[in-house]
């Protein structure tokens, strides 16, 4: 009997305590992503919707900017994940070495791009890859370019001068999650490996990458959804155009531009962002298959 | 020997590019803000004599107290409602276990993966069905039931010693009290972490800010600034000057709570 009392109280205060989040979530998450869901069917201009069935998937298959969109946000994903899950690693090994000078300061240094706000660093990074400005004139004094690179002005180098931004503000951050994790990792395992005689590129390959996966396989499924969101730094670098010509509009930012800047078509951008639901779970279902096919071999 | 000194060098030249190509930016922020727009698209590297100049033009332009008033507002309240409200959840997931609210916690972080834009349609319907855009409500309120933070507080909260809370128990405090007297007390490394994720988060916040707030005078600092900086020829001494005003909030609360930051981060990730 007084069992019983004891696991009901455990019970009410179980939901006492997840209440106020589950009610939150609810009302602003999961209403709006079924909500969403439906309008993702629905057909029409403003407000005035009605049911279209596949009408908006059809379009999808028919709209150059989506599939534009959809191109350079694959792009983006592709080239820019892996190099900064690279770095983020080869940084943060390299700092977990105890014997090394100035740890903390580099650790400093390298984190701290991911503090500035968003505006601040699209500011400064658009000055800095002004034509006539600082990066094209390093690049030409170092005689790696003959003439100014116009960043903002061909598709090619637009994109690449994106990809350089988020780089530079997301590699510190993942990097801080390697780290936490490399120093929960066993010294002795590493001692034993050195006197065995395995060389240290092997004992990267076969003893660090293993044991960090779980922390690689987050930080890479937070990254890609980050960049398959990816907005703030495209709608601040072009001015919300997605130039030059479409060539780094994104999906968010498609999305954003039908229902806030053309005639709003709230049904068509519901069913934009579903790609982007899709293309998140897909990917980050593979990126689990890869990780579970690694671990058996 | 030689191959090991080598690679020492290797590690410290990596590391040294690194750390410029990280800081180089905020030099240069600083520098701008002292030169004008002009200097800087040329790329000058040195202290200007503008800096009174910039700080005239950007006061003149900028409702300075107001804006940054919006910013501080949103941030804060923000900031420490996510926390309460998130704290609270992750609290409850880890120490008041039952298969249902597993299952609960298990849809959570597959809601993780759902991209904001595919909310935010529906999201401004509400928020416009209400009569609530344009209020400091329809930023806060979406933001601060944080899955993400909700989450970190589960993976935290594994690591907070039981007997302390049996104990307390035995004392005869009741769960409200434990929590606000033994738990927030031994957790305040994973709160400090938690403190710097999410003013960071509410300060630079862009989308949805931009989306619900849309008039200038409750616009905050983050959608003034991007507003100037898409104009067709940017004042940059001016646009630096404010930026520099704007990056200083999260600079300080970073550099104020670093080493509880670190700590917090081990903590979670254990």
């Amino acid at each position: 009997m007084a069992q019983a009392r004891l696991e009901r109280k455990e019970q009410i205060n179980g939901w006492a305590f997840v209440a106020p989040a589950l009610v939150l979530l609810g009302l602003f998450m999961i209403y709006p992503i079924v909500w969403s869901l439906w309008m993702s069917f629905q057909v029409g201009k403003g407000m005035n919707l009605s049911f279209g069935g596949f009408a908006n998937i059809i379009r999808l298959t028919k709209d150059p900017v989506f599939l534009r969109a959809l191109g350079n946000t694959f792009t983006f994903f592709i080239v820019q994940v892996p190099i900064m899950i690279v770095l983020a690693l080869l940084f943060a090994v390299a700092l977990n070495d105890a014997t090394l000078r100035f740890r903390g300061l580099f650790r400093t240094a390298i984190f701290v791009p991911c503090v500035t706000s968003l505006i601040a660093y699209s500011t400064v990074f658009k000055s800095m890859f002004a034509t006539d400005g600082i990066i094209n004139q390093t690049l030409m004094a170092l005689h790696l370019i003959s003439g100014p690179i116009s960043w903002f002005g061909d598709p090619f180098w637009a994109k690449v001068a994106i990809i350089i931004a988020i780089t530079w503000r997301w590699t510190g951050y993942n990097m801080i999650f390697y780290l936490a994790a490399l120093q929960n990792i066993d010294r002795s395992i590493y001692e034993a490996a050195r006197i065995d005689g395995v060389p240290a590129w092997a004992r990267f390959r076969y003893l660090t990458i293993p044991m960090l996966k779980p922390v690689i396989l987050f930080t890479t499924v937070v990254s890609t959804i980050g960049t398959l969101q990816l907005f703030d730094e495209v709608y601040n670098f072009t001015a919300g155009t997605g130039g030059p010509s479409d060539s780094t509009v994104t999906l968010s930012l498609y999305i954003y531009n039908l229902t806030f800047k053309f005639m709003p078509s709230f049904g068509y951008s519901a069913t934009v962002s579903w790609v982007i639901v899709l293309v998140v779970a897909v990917l980050s279902f593979l990126q689990f298959l890869v990780a579970r096919d690694r671990r058996r071999a | 020997m030689t191959w090991a000194v080598f690679r020492r060098a290797l590690v410290y030249v990596l590391l040294s590019i690194a750390a410029f190509v990280s800081v180089f930016p905020f030099f240069w922020m600083i520098i701008g803000a002292t030169n004008t727009s002009a200097d800087i698209i040329r790329g000058k590297t040195s202290i200007g004599g503008a800096l009174l100049t910039n700080a005239a033009t950007f006061f003149t332009q900028v409702d300075a107290p107001r804006i940054f008033f919006n910013s501080a507002f949103i941030a804060i309240v923000g900031t420490v409602l996510t926390l309460i409200i998130s704290s609270l959840a992750g609290y409850g997931f880890e120490m008041f276990r039952s298969r249902f609210r597993e299952r609960i916690f298990a849809l959570l972080l597959l809601l993780l993966s759902i991209p904001f834009a595919a909310m935010m349609v529906p999201l401004f319907v509400m928020f416009s069905q209400a009569k609530l855009v344009n209020t400091y409500v329809a930023v806060i309120a979406p933001t601060v039931a944080s899955i993400f933070i909700i989450f970190y507080f589960r993976q935290a909260t594994k690591a907070f010693p039981r007997e302390l809370r049996d104990a307390a128990r035995i004392d005869g405090l009741s769960e409200w009290q434990i929590f606000l007297y033994v738990y927030l007390p031994v957790m305040r490394s994973t709160y400090a972490a938690a403190t710097i994720i999410v003013f960071m988060a509410n300060w630079n916040n862009y989308l949805w800010p931009l989306i619900v707030l849309q008039t200038a005078d409750n616009k905050t600092i983050t959608l003034i600034l991007s507003a100037l900086t898409s104009a067709y020829t940017p004042d940059y001494g001016m646009l630096l000057f404010g930026t520099v005003l704007a990056t200083l909030p999260t600079l300080v609360i970073f550099f104020v709570l670093q080493r509880r930051f670190v700590e917090g981060m081990l903590g979670a990730v254990k």
